[in-house]
């Protein structure tokens, strides 16, 4: 369908000429607005009364228009006293939104409850639900529609006060858009700040300042010259690099859709002129390589098996190659498959269905990629987070995460440090509580496929949610990923580790012993190989002190070495396991949380936790290695069991009491446990 | 040079989206039907969102029994087209004790269609429910979510609505809870005609003009559509070229003038016409200015 698209010319979406008398300010060269400008290049087109004629004279030449149609989503940011809602009204009035029947009601409305005299009250029309008309403010988001002969608009309608910030940032999230209202009698107030700030958060690079009731400061050019300049300071402070300032009167209507007379002065567009030209995201997200999230596998009957989603960025053809994440296989688009024919290509926004040329493994979660540049998995994030929710985050507790279709566990640690939204200073903070936002690292329970938020919102923005309310707490900015791992893709292999064990006909195992030092752990392992080994198992024994010699001899014994030493031997062992090995390991392993890390990384059922249950003083007793002394005398710091806890298992697959067995008798009852 | 996606295709992706989002993530949706134009495009976009399948939900028809004959006859004809299964559910008690819109007013609506909504979902244990409400229609609309929660008994609580970012929905709710969910809420009245002429989408043909019997009753031009209707003395139904703006029980809904018999026609006239869509139905007026609104924190959709 050739129809679907409609060519749009890449002009810049922010021209530099005009400075502050006409159209965008570059915040990075402010002496533009020295340069005189240039008269009003547009004429006056597609007035809603041409629109009017056209429909009633050729239906069909309006409906040809309309439906090539670009839509632009844009957020309108203030309080109540900027004149927002009544700026709304205005747009959906001048663009003829408004039927005779709401307009009967409107005028009868805003002579009984309105704020503007006998005058229409345009903030009735947008001010939604009855408990926001009895206390004119507007509490939540509500979405409005408006359309021109070039664009349709959804502008989201959002409260300005700071106990909304939540509802601001979600009507930001879908904007590709931001009008900053300033009442210009006030010029920049602390809101203005906030605005700007959450806009230019969420990512919205198309910043308009729209400083409204010029009437009421007599269209004077000094006074608006001046809250732009005052602006564009602060706007380059927190990297705003270009803004389009506007004299604007939402109630008389100056500069809405026709130049106003009032302005000689200012040459640049009109809001609405603004509005229908600017650039759309899904433009710029086309030039992105391709990624697409699966949401649902469409299999109808054994011969089609497809895979639905929406495009995130770029595009897709008949014939790519595709690399499907977190499995790393490739393939294929054989078919990009809708219900009116197959498409030859695809781009952001489409949502569509891609059929591979090889049978592959993909599901719900994946996200699907150009084979030659596709995104990272990680684990471990920093991102900016907003808390949305009355109760506050609790640092530690695990959270639903999702990103793109993906779902996980993920925790959050403490915030590094909380914004303040009003004068953007770093703050100390222990958690964060409804409306904050803060820095903070997110942990996941598996890898996740991100891209940073900057380069692509669908992958890199995500909700956090509470797993016992169910409720949305939070929603995120991943900024980078903070393991080294991250341009690391995992290179998919034809071997799979069910064929490495069929060859060595045996299920591979971890068998992980853990106790105190001179608990037996090693004797036992030992003679439990000797046994495996004599049964034609193939095993490895991965010592505790051999370990050391090699692989782990740039660690110490501090918390944190510990740490890294366990989780390498579990990585060790995991390969291992993957080759089809029985791996047996013996290392006091002290900590609850190192093993449950080492048990997380394998298949259910494969890591067997044996508990040498040797009494303290039994194993100081025996000091084999003349450790306790030393220990004891102090010669020897963090010695498990002396200075440093032991973490006794609590369900461990076999506890081994070496106080009614001997190493022979131990060994025998491991070794029966596996063969069965 | 980039391709811009017009914007009917960039809301057709959204309701796709949404709609297999849904599939996904809840364990039993249903499709309202209700067989208005509304209901013709969800419709068309669930084929759409899950093709070559049939779309992995049945449809669900809350009928009042004082539906126009013919969007009964075009209801069964698309269920049968689409491959889904149509389930109908008429309250039960409703039935027995014959409430019906001349005689019983506002608990007509509430008896037949809120609580045999309620009535239904409970009946067959749907989590979530698909539909056809755009947020262009009614103010308080504008401020509902697309996934939109209930409590187990149905309510709809406007201050306890959860942020929707992005494209991300949460779907996950407690037990009892079900979701009403709006994939075509960024639509307008406009968007749905246009759409529905670009994918030639079958209609009532009650949306098109054509000779009809008609009374004028309390400012509304309402419609004979079979012999249930009770001519009060002095009614003589009289042939007028009429058609339907919105279609519901038929003594509810008001007939406009009109000549209309092309789509084009009939989008002209909608997009001329100087009242707004809704006007033709009795149920915004009920209770004033919060009408909708007080209507859906009791449980209609």
């Amino acid at each position: 369908m050739g129809s679907d698209f409609t060519p749009e010319t890449s002009s810049s979406p922010l021209p530099l000429a005009g400075g502050v008398g006409g159209g965008p300010v570059d915040t990075t060269n402010r002496t533009i607005a020295d340069t005189p400008s240039p008269s009003p290049s547009r004429e006056r087109e597609g007035s809603s009364y041409e629109t009017e004629a056209l429909i009633a004279e050729d239906i069909d030449a309006y409906l040809d228009q309309h439906q090539h149609k670009t839509m632009l989503r844009f957020i309108t940011c203030g309080s109540v006293d900027d004149g927002k809602s009544t700026l709304i009204g205005r747009l959906l009035y001048d663009s003829k939104m408004i039927f005779e029947d709401q307009l009967a009601a409107l005028e009868a409305d805003s002579k009984r409850v309105g704020t503007q005299g006998q005058e229409i009250d345009f903030a009735l029309l947008v001010d939604g639900l009855a408990a926001e008309r009895e206390q004119g403010i507007t509490i939540d988001v509500a979405y409005r529609f408006f359309s021109t002969d070039k664009r349709k608009f959804i502008v989201a309608d959002t409260p300005g006060h700071e106990q909304y910030t939540r509802n601001m940032v979600t009507g930001a999230s879908t904007a590709d858009l931001a009008v900053i209202l300033i009442d210009a009698r006030k010029g920049v107030l602390t809101q203005t700040r906030r605005h700007s700030y959450l806009a230019h958060l969420i990512g919205i690079r198309n910043l308009v300042l729209a400083v409204n009731k010029m009437d009421l400061i007599g269209y004077d050019q000094a006074k608006y010259d001046e809250i732009v300049a005052d602006y564009a300071a602060f706007a380059e402070s927190i990297g705003i690099t270009a803004f389009t300032p506007m004299p604007i009167s939402g109630f008389k209507g100056d500069n809405i859709t026709d130049p106003s007379e009032n302005t000689p002065w200012y040459s640049g567009p009109t809001l609405m002129q603004h509005l229908e030209t600017v650039e759309v995201n899904l433009a710029t997200d086309q030039a992105k390589p391709f990624r697409m999230a699966v949401q649902w596998v469409n299999r109808p009957n054994l011969d089609f098996r497809g895979f639905s989603g929406q495009i995130a960025s770029g595009s897709v053809k008949r014939g790519d190659a595709i690399r499907v994440l977190p499995g790393g296989k490739t393939s294929t688009v054989s078919r990009i498959v809708t219900i009116d024919g197959d498409l030859e290509e695809a781009v952001a926004g489409q949502s569509v269905t891609l059929c591979f040329a090889d049978e592959i493994d993909c599901s719900r979660g994946n996200v699907i990629a150009a084979a030659d540049n596709p995104p990272e998995a990680a684990d471990q994030f920093e991102a900016t987070i907003v808390w949305m929710d009355d109760a506050p985050l609790h640092v530690g507790r695990s959270y639903w995460l999702k990103l793109g279709t993906q779902m996980v566990s993920a925790t959050v640690h403490e915030p590094k440090y909380q914004i303040n939204v009003n004068t953007m200073e770093h703050l100390a903070a222990k958690t964060l509580d409804l409306n904050a936002i803060g820095v903070a690292e997110v942990t996941t329970d598996r890898a996740i496929v991100f891209e940073p938020y900057v380069d692509n919102r669908t992958l890199g923005g995500f909700i956090l949610i509470d797993k016992i309310t169910n409720a949305t707490v939070a929603a995120g900015m991943l900024h980078f990923s903070l393991r080294r791992a991250q341009n690391v893709h995992w290179q998919a292999v034809d071997i799979t580790r069910d064929m490495h064990a069929n060859l060595k006909n045996q299920k591979p195992a971890v068998l992980w012993f853990t106790g105190l030092s001179g608990s037996g752990k090693s004797t036992i392992a030992n003679l439990v190989e000797k046994k495996l080994h004599r049964m034609n198992r193939h095993t490895f024994l991965l010592d505790g002190d051999n370990v050391r010699h090699g692989l782990n001899k740039d660690l110490g014994f501090t918390e944190a070495d510990r740490i890294e030493n366990i989780r390498r031997v579990g990585e060790v062992a995991k390969l291992m396991a993957d080759a089809g090995l029985i791996v047996i390991t013996a290392f006091i392993s002290p900590f609850r949380a190192e093993r449950d890390m080492v048990r997380a990384m394998l298949p259910e059922g494969e890591f067997i936790e044996i508990f040498i249950d040797t009494a303290l003083a039994e194993a100081e007793r025996r000091d084999v290695k003349g450790l306790y002394k030393k220990a004891r005398s102090g010669e020897l710091k963090n010695f498990t069991g002396i200075d440093s806890p032991y973490e006794r298992p609590d369900s461990p697959e076999l506890r081994i009491d070496t106080a009614v067995m001997t190493p022979e008798q131990a060994a025998d009852l491991i070794v029966d446990r596996i063969i069965q | 040079m980039a391709k811009t996606l017009t914007h009917l295709k960039r809301l057709e992706a959204e309701a796709i989206h949404i709609m297999r989002e849904v599939v996904a993530e809840t364990e039993r949706p249903v499709m309202l039907y209700s067989v208005g134009k509304d209901s013709a495009v969800m419709l068309h976009l669930a084929r759409k969102a899950f093709y070559p399948s049939p779309p992995p939900f049945p449809l669900l028809h809350v009928d009042t029994t004082w539906k126009f004959q013919d969007m009964y006859r075009l209801r069964d004809r698309m269920a049968k087209d689409s491959g889904m299964e149509l389930l109908v559910y008429q309250n039960p008690e409703a039935k027995a004790r014959g409430i019906n819109p001349f005689d019983h007013g506002a608990l007509h609506t509430d008896m037949w269609k809120t609580e045999g909504l309620k009535q239904a979902l409970d009946t067959y244990g749907f989590d979530a429910a698909f539909g056809g409400a755009r947020r262009d229609e009614e103010k308080s609309r504008a401020k509902e979510r697309i996934f939109s929660f209930r409590t187990a008994t149905h309510g709809w609580d406007p201050k306890k609505q959860r942020p929707e970012l992005w494209n991300l929905y949460n779907a996950r709710k407690n037990k009892g809870e079900s979701i009403r969910v709006f994939p075509i809420s960024n639509w307008t009245e406009l968007d749905v005609w246009q759409y529905i002429q670009l994918n030639d989408i079958p209609i009532v043909p009650l949306y098109f003009a054509g000779k009809r019997p008609t009374v004028e009753r309390d400012g509304m031009l309402l419609m004979v559509d079979d012999d249930r209707f009770p001519l009060r003395p002095g009614e003589v139904p009289v042939e007028r070229s009429i058609r339907f703006r919105t279609l519901g029980c038929y003594p509810l809904t008001g007939a406009v003038e009109s000549t209309a018999s092309t789509l084009s026609e009939i989008i002209q006239e909608t997009l001329l016409t100087t009242t707004s869509e809704r006007q033709g139905r009795a149920i915004d007026k009920d209770a004033g200015g919060a009408g909708m609104e007080k209507k859906k924190q009791e449980g209609y959709f």
